[in-house]
């Protein structure tokens, strides 16, 4: 589903070049989710940048879905983010000024949908994250917890093939962590994807597979459990 | 999408309200400066009679000195008493008027009312149609009256509600000047634009109290209230050399309905020119003219340079305004990477960014056109206000100038936030979701 080959990506200044990743390589089967862990620095975030095409890369290759991806101008990389990907940050990133259901539109809006399908699936994926009653609250009216299954909601609900997520517990206490980890499971287990970058060992446990990067390379991959039938299949 | 677009557009501008009022402000402001001088300008520039503009000739027929004369020299703008005389007789027009502006004092009946100056236009009957004089009561005179030397007057609405209360006074009689005359029309409200029968006199001048016919002038020896040239001394003395010499001081219409009539009559002019030079007059090459009113507005230079200079520097204004718009556009822009960078990451491409910003753009310059053409009518009583009430026909906005107003504006905000819009759609989302 996700494969990166001996992917480089270098930060240049004047002076400076700085490797984040240098030959990276990873597969990524579908239904898998995967927790990517590592040192600050160890070029984390820049590989879910790549994956989630937000950035572009200066060697190797990236397919998605079986199609290489590496080659992709703005506008295509802007529809596969938009059709394929969704992403979960780890400060919500969520539209101040939009109440909940108009945060969960915004995809849907890029993506092309109809009204009324769009209603239906934003209502649709609120009831998943349990804030079906909330639609019309703007983001400050909610807490931290229910503020990121927002932002899972408008993840999910353009029905993407995986999730992106950006330490997406780490603005939150531990029983709303918690709580989100478990509606992130509940997701993979209804057979999307999830590669989720996290500095917590314990929710890096909850994961199928473990990732450990360091010098942006991959160090460690480790299956904890067993792929789910859909990845198999 | 647009919709959706005006609805972002209008949570980002109250997002930063006082970021959007500071741009909505410089856009009204230049706009409102702008506008105030355009209006002026176009008021002045604006067809006086348009209806039959194309029909109505100034006719020059060139008899000034040859002394000093180069190719291309333009005619004598007025017409000797001679020409204007062998023209109105010749009536080889449609309708033709010679005419003249005069000062008569007027003295009414009334005896705990004094004597006052009024302005009076002397001329033909043709004068009236030509022109379309809007009458409130009665009518102008016939020609015959002009051959006849009938002591008949036309008065203006103002004067006619002075002296007679406003009623019909069809069949009154006036003493102007202690001659009686009898009063055979009333002219309605008529205020055009310019006075474009005579830019000698004041383009933008009110148009005369009353009317006389043209004959009653020369029988009277009238004096007149205007410019008078000549080329040459008179050869005879007193008012009958005057009227004979080579002095220009009257003002010759023709309607010409057609192409066809127009050059039937330049055919005449010409004809009755080469009748001059035979006779020693004319030293000058053929120069006749005959140019409709907008193009003789056009070669009278109605809009002066100053105002033309006042416009280019109302425009400068504006762009600077704009100049300001862009700085604050791109700190509002720049400001929204964050959601920039997010809309980004969840699949807006650029155009779609680039749109819904320059949507923005445009709700604000609608918005500073607004309130601009808010300061354009403050700055147009401005303007009133200062010159007084006789340049009270340019300071009006109608719906082309309000439209127009409105369009500057839009597509000023548009060209200002281009610069902006391009430089927020080019934000790596990379880097702003981390920071948000």
């Amino acid at each position: 589903m996700l494969s990166m080959q001996n992917v480089a990506k270098i930060y240049r200044t004047d002076t400076v070049e700085t490797h984040a990743l240098r030959e990276f390589s990873m597969d990524v089967g579908e239904g898998e989710f995967v927790a990517v862990t590592g040192p600050s620095g160890s070029g984390k975030t820049t590989f879910l940048n790549i994956a989630g095409l937000l950035e572009t890369f200066d060697n190797g290759t990236y397919s998605l879905d079986g199609k290489d991806v590496s080659g992709l101008n703005d506008a295509h990389r802007s529809n596969v983010r938009n059709e394929k990907i969704g992403f979960i940050f780890q400060s919500f990133n969520l539209i101040p000024d939009l109440n909940v259901f108009d945060n969960v539109d915004v995809p849907l809006r890029y993506r092309g949908f109809k009204g009324a399908d769009r209603r239906r699936r934003i209502e649709g994926v609120l009831e998943t994250v349990g804030l079906g009653s909330r639609s019309k609250h703007l983001p400050s009216q909610l807490s931290g917890g229910q503020q990121q299954r927002v932002a899972i909601a408008r993840a999910l609900a353009g029905q993407p093939r995986f999730l992106l997520a950006d330490e997406p517990t780490g603005n939150l206490d531990s029983q709303m962590a918690a709580s989100v980890m478990a509606l992130l499971t509940e997701i993979n287990q209804t057979g999307t994807t999830i590669i989720m970058v996290t500095h917590d060992p314990s929710l890096a446990q909850q994961a199928t597979r473990n990732i450990f990067v360091r010098d942006g390379q991959v160090s460690e991959d480790n299956q904890l459990q067993p792929l789910p039938d859909a990845a198999t299949a | 999408m647009f919709q959706y677009y005006i609805k972002l557009g209008w949570l980002s501008i109250l997002r930063n309200p006082v970021l959007s009022l500071l741009m909505v402000m410089a856009i009204a402001l230049g706009i409102g400066a702008c506008m105030t001088v355009l209006t002026v300008n176009y008021m002045m520039s604006s067809n006086p009679i348009p209806h039959k503009s194309d029909q109505l000739f100034h006719v020059q027929v060139d008899s000034w000195d040859a002394n000093g004369f180069e190719e291309g020299d333009d005619p004598v703008n007025q017409m000797t008493y001679l020409d204007a005389t062998a023209l109105m007789k010749a009536k080889k027009a449609f309708r033709q008027t010679a005419s003249a502006r005069t000062g008569l004092v007027l003295e009414p009946d009334k005896e705990d009312e004094r004597p006052f100056l009024v302005d009076v236009r002397t001329t033909h009957a043709d004068f009236f149609p030509m022109f379309d004089l809007p009458f409130q009561y009665g009518s102008g005179w016939d020609s015959s009256a002009d051959d006849a030397l009938e002591q008949v007057v036309v008065l203006s609405r103002e004067i006619n509600e002075r002296v007679f209360g406003g009623e019909d006074s069809v069949g009154r009689r006036l003493t102007l000047s202690g001659v009686n005359y009898r009063v055979v029309g009333v002219v309605d409200t008529w205020s055009p634009i310019l006075k474009f029968y005579d830019v000698t006199n004041g383009a933008f001048n009110e148009p005369e109290d009353l009317y006389i016919p043209f004959s009653l002038m020369v029988a009277n020896e009238m004096t007149r209230n205007g410019n008078t040239n000549c080329w040459k001394e008179p050869e005879m003395e007193g008012y009958e050399g005057f009227l004979a010499g080579e002095c220009v001081w009257i003002q010759f219409w023709a309607e010409l309905r057609s192409n066809a009539e127009k050059d039937e009559y330049m055919t005449f002019l010409n004809a009755y020119a080469e009748q001059q030079k035979a006779l020693g007059r004319f030293p000058r090459p053929l120069n006749n003219r005959l140019n409709n009113v907008m193009e003789w507005m056009e070669d009278q230079e109605v809009v002066e340079e100053d105002a033309r200079v006042m416009m280019w520097l109302a425009l400068l204004f504006l762009l600077v305004c704009l100049l300001n718009t862009i700085g604050l556009l791109l700190a509002k822009f720049l400001g929204k990477s964050g959601d920039i960078g997010l809309r980004r990451a969840l699949g807006a491409t650029k155009g779609t960014l680039f749109t819904q910003h320059l949507i923005e753009s445009g709700m604000i310059g609608l918005a500073g056109g607004l309130v601009g053409l808010l300061f354009t009518w403050l700055g147009l009583q401005g303007v009133q206000k200062l010159f007084g009430e006789f340049i009270q026909n340019f300071t009006s906005l109608d719906w082309v100038m309000m439209v127009t107003a409105l369009g500057l504006a839009i597509v000023s905000a548009l060209l200002a936030g281009l610069y902006p819009t391009w430089r927020a759609c080019n934000i790596a989302p990379a880097s702003q979701l981390k920071t948000q």
